[in-house]
């Protein structure tokens, strides 16, 4: 083969395979990205239903609860403006505790249940999943708008 | 007073990595014999003081020390004095003390084992060291000192996370640190091959070992890392595509594509340009990895810190070490040329292949790890990339890279023959597809994936055994082959190891999440699991429940396993201890959810069969065992001897070496 040739096939051989990985990626990327949502979004219908994503936020307190099968499991997330129930069976893991921050994945079902296929509650008991805490800061924000908005319209009577 | 020692100490080390940064560099500048003299003596100060600061720190942690910041963050009166020690690379301050000491002692290596190199050539690399850690002194003493007081003292330590209080734990940072920190060895000569405008087959065979054993230890490290999570974290996974495994994950593909391109460098002078690339890539991955964990942009486990001033210092050192690297790359490589011409079928066509798909694969992990980053930083949301993009992009490029895995080695340098190729090897692949097709019929299921996964296992196992074969036939016993050669040949017979462990753990590993009340049984993988009830346990910084579970097999006991809950009691958290029967072939795993409120001590609890869940880290294990076998190899040991023989004339022992380790026909551009 001329060196010309052998260059030019180096060349084709490496775009070749430059594309696959790139069309391997970008369709990877597609179908495998999680978007996250607050429960307000989730609230204002923001969110995909049929498709997985993440809510993040508080577990309301007293709202745990257990069926019969004791592996299905009942609670409520809340970004303290409101509030998302969740069902999901399986063990939870050892940080899921009510009154502490947490991140689910899971469909939205018709039934308005978000149904989690998996409870992330990772790190020490003082740790706040960035997720939840954007939640919860994002929350206050809109209610401290609501509140201004408010304060604004009685004083404008 | 002791603390204070040690932060005196670590200003010193600053002041002495700065020297040992600037004046031998300029000194191989210029031609001063003096100023590159200057290099060994410094960098051994350097690392006394750094050892200091290292010994002060350990000092404070195992005295309880509450009155130190980082002891009363990361320690406790009540913790065992082994995790008190290991406490010391438990939180961000301390793990960046343990890097720079491990750059101190890779250091001190280099000046111990480059008697035989060229003046310049040392000045320059241990100045490079030098210069890595003036930025990491720096990063401590300005944003993250250990040595921070607190005052009024703590009357008690918060405690390590108890998920750190394991001996995993206690080996397993250190280990990916030496393997981190060794890549900055590899990293330093080429900047130094850079900045001597001179890279040839001896300058691949100077760096060749030092890169190896960074990998080797990289390579333990992260086999630690994910048994570590396999036992530790309850849930039986061994690999979750975090971004911290992610994080030490693409330093190692970097790597292991640079020890392949090293080996053409060396054989045939060819990849220069691109090996110097991958040694600059490899160590700013290993940055990276470094500070993405310690940084706490990413979420996970081990992110500690979250602090702006750190951030933005750890963005300013990125950008300064790989923009200054990747501009010296660009400025000397033509000088340094590409090296060597081959064939479109020539053993350094499929290593260039090895290498692209290794780098591919590098960067498809990189993107995917930072891919939430970069559109949260643009404010397109937060999202998160799952394993499954992993496992999409993974396999495919894997495929072929160990499918070219077993061609590699038989292939001639320059110029193969795939007809010749095809002869040797069709038996071997025909054999791997019958075994492949076959074998999930007899183990009990057959999917497209077991079958894929068992080929290329058979096929690699298979090509390493017919070259072995040939070799030991054709030319003539054990002996005729080098060190490096069977070393080469255990470490692929590793990874077809792993490959094995991954597919049938994968395959046939059965995974239930189970009520069970005292005397309740469950089935999974043939075995028969009796749940006995819980009873209070009580250990030196916990309290907790065991549970107790017999295993049966055709009604015959086999073993017991006692998973156990604790809680820490420093912090009061919760932690899973699973309890595992190992064995060569399987692993039974049990461990103990919640228990179950009102219903007579059931608990939920986790029942899983893994088989051939060791053999991921046999393979490992193989790999790195491979990586010490090539290590011990004569032609890196020729120095040492000939240094001994003749004390003085060091030019001729190195041009000895070199002509004897040059493959004919190499052309040094």
């Amino acid at each position: 083969m001329k060196r010309r040739q052998k260059i030019l096939a180096f060349i084709v051989a490496g775009v070749v395979g430059l594309g696959i990985a790139v069309g391997l990626v970008l369709y990877a990327l597609r179908g495998n990205v999680s978007l996250y949502f607050t429960p307000t979004q989730v609230f204002d219908k923001q969110a995909p239903t049929g498709r997985n994503f993440r809510i993040g936020g508080l577990v309301v307190d007293h709202s745990l609860k257990r069926e019969r099968d004791g592996l299905t499991v009942h609670f409520q997330v809340t970004d303290t403006d409101k509030t998302m129930p969740v069902v999901y069976t399986g063990i939870l893991p050892d940080l899921f505790k009510e009154g502490k921050g947490v991140v689910v994945e899971g469909k939205l079902g018709t039934d308005g249940v978000f149904h989690a296929s998996q409870v992330l509650a990772k790190h020490d008991e003082n740790y706040m999943p960035p997720e939840a805490k954007e939640a919860l800061a994002e929350a206050k924000k809109a209610k401290a708008k609501e509140a201004a908005a408010k304060a604004a319209l009685a004083g404008g009577k | 007073m002791i603390p204070e020692i040690g932060h005196f100490a670590l200003i010193v080390a600053l002041m002495l990595a700065l020297i040992q940064g600037v004046l031998p560099i300029y000194g191989a500048a210029r031609g001063n014999a003096v100023l590159m003299g200057v290099a060994r003596p410094v960098a051994v100060g350097h690392f006394v003081f750094v050892a200091m600061a290292f010994a002060c720190l350990a000092y404070a942690l195992l005295t309880n020390d509450f009155s130190v910041l980082y002891v009363a963050e990361h320690s406790n009166s009540q913790l065992p004095a082994h995790y008190r020690f290991a406490a010391l690379w438990g939180g961000h301050e301390g793990s960046l003390l343990l890097w720079t000491f491990l750059l101190t002692v890779w250091t001190v290596a280099v000046t111990q084992f480059s008697r035989h190199l060229p003046q310049e050539m040392v000045a320059r690399v241990i100045g490079v060291l030098g210069l890595i850690s003036v930025g990491f002194l720096l990063f401590m003493l300005l944003t993250s000192d250990p040595f921070e007081r607190l005052l009024p003292a703590a009357m008690n330590g918060r405690d390590l996370n108890p998920l750190l209080q394991d001996p995993g734990m206690v080996i397993h940072p250190p280990m990916l640190y030496m393997g981190y920190v060794g890549f900055s060895v590899a990293f330093a000569f080429a900047l130094s091959a850079l900045l001597g405008g001179h890279l040839d087959a001896t300058w691949a065979r100077w760096s060749r070992p030092w890169t190896t054993v960074a990998w080797v230890f990289l390579t333990l490290g992260i086999a630690l890392g994910s048994g570590w999570a396999y036992y530790e974290l309850g849930w039986g996974g061994w690999w979750f595509w975090d971004p911290v495994e992610n994080a030490s994950f693409m330093p190692w593909l970097a790597g292991t594509a640079l020890i392949h391109s090293l080996a053409v460098t060396e054989k045939r002078g060819a990849f220069k340009s691109w090996t110097v690339l991958l040694a600059i890539g490899a160590f700013s991955l290993s940055l990276m990895g470094t500070f993405l964990v310690r940084s706490g942009v990413l979420t996970s486990v081990h992110a500690f810190a979250t602090d702006p001033r750190r951030g933005i210092f750890i963005l300013a050192f990125l950008v300064v070490v790989i923009g200054s690297s990747l501009t010296l790359f660009a400025w000397r490589a033509p000088k340094v040329g590409l090296g060597g011409k081959f064939e479109l079928v020539s053993r350094e066509s499929f290593l260039l292949c090895n290498n692209v798909l290794l780098s591919v694969a590098a960067a498809s992990v990189f993107l995917g790890t930072l891919y939430p980053l970069f559109m949260d930083a643009l404010g397109y949301g937060k999202l998160s990339v799952g394993p499954p993009y992993f496992n999409t992009v993974f396999v495919p490029l894997m495929v072929p890279m160990v499918l070219l895995m077993g061609l590699g080695p038989i292939a001639r340098w320059k110029k193969a023959n795939i007809p010749d190729m095809w002869v040797r090897v069709r038996w071997a692949f025909g054999a791997s597809v019958v075994i492949a097709l076959l074998l999930p019929f007899v183990l009990g299921k057959w999917t497209p994936l077991i079958a894929l996964g068992l080929l290329l296992a058979c096929w690699l196992i298979s090509s390493v055994l017919l070259d072995l074969r040939k070799r030991m036939l054709r030319e003539g016993g054990i002996k005729t082959q080098s060190r490096s050669y069977y070393g080469m040949q255990l470490a692929h017979f590793g990874v077809a190891i792993f490959i094995i462990g991954v597919t049938l753990v994968k395959g046939y590993e059965t995974e239930r999440d189970v009520r069970m009340a005292p005397g309740d049984t469950v089935a999974a993988g043939g075995y028969t699991f009796r749940f006995d009830g819980v009873r209070a346990l009580s250990g030196p910084n916990y309290e907790g429940k065991q549970g107790r579970v017999v295993v049966m097999k055709n009604g015959q006991p086999v073993g017991q396993l006692f998973p156990q809950k604790r809680i820490y009691d420093a912090s009061g958290m919760p932690m899973t201890e699973a309890s595992i029967d190992a064995g060569l072939f399987r692993d039974l795993y049990v461990s103990l959810g919640d228990a179950i409120p009102n219903s007579g001590g059931a608990w939920a609890v986790r029942v899983y069969y893994k088989p051939f869940v060791n053999w991921i880290w046999a393979g490992c294990v193989l790999m790195a065992m491979g990586g010490v076998l090539a290590l011990s190899d004569r032609r890196y040991r020729i120095h040492a001897r000939k240094k001994q023989e003749t004390h003085s004339t060091e030019h001729t022992a190195t041009h000895e070496a070199s002509a004897a380790g040059m493959t004919t026909g190499s052309k040094p551009a």
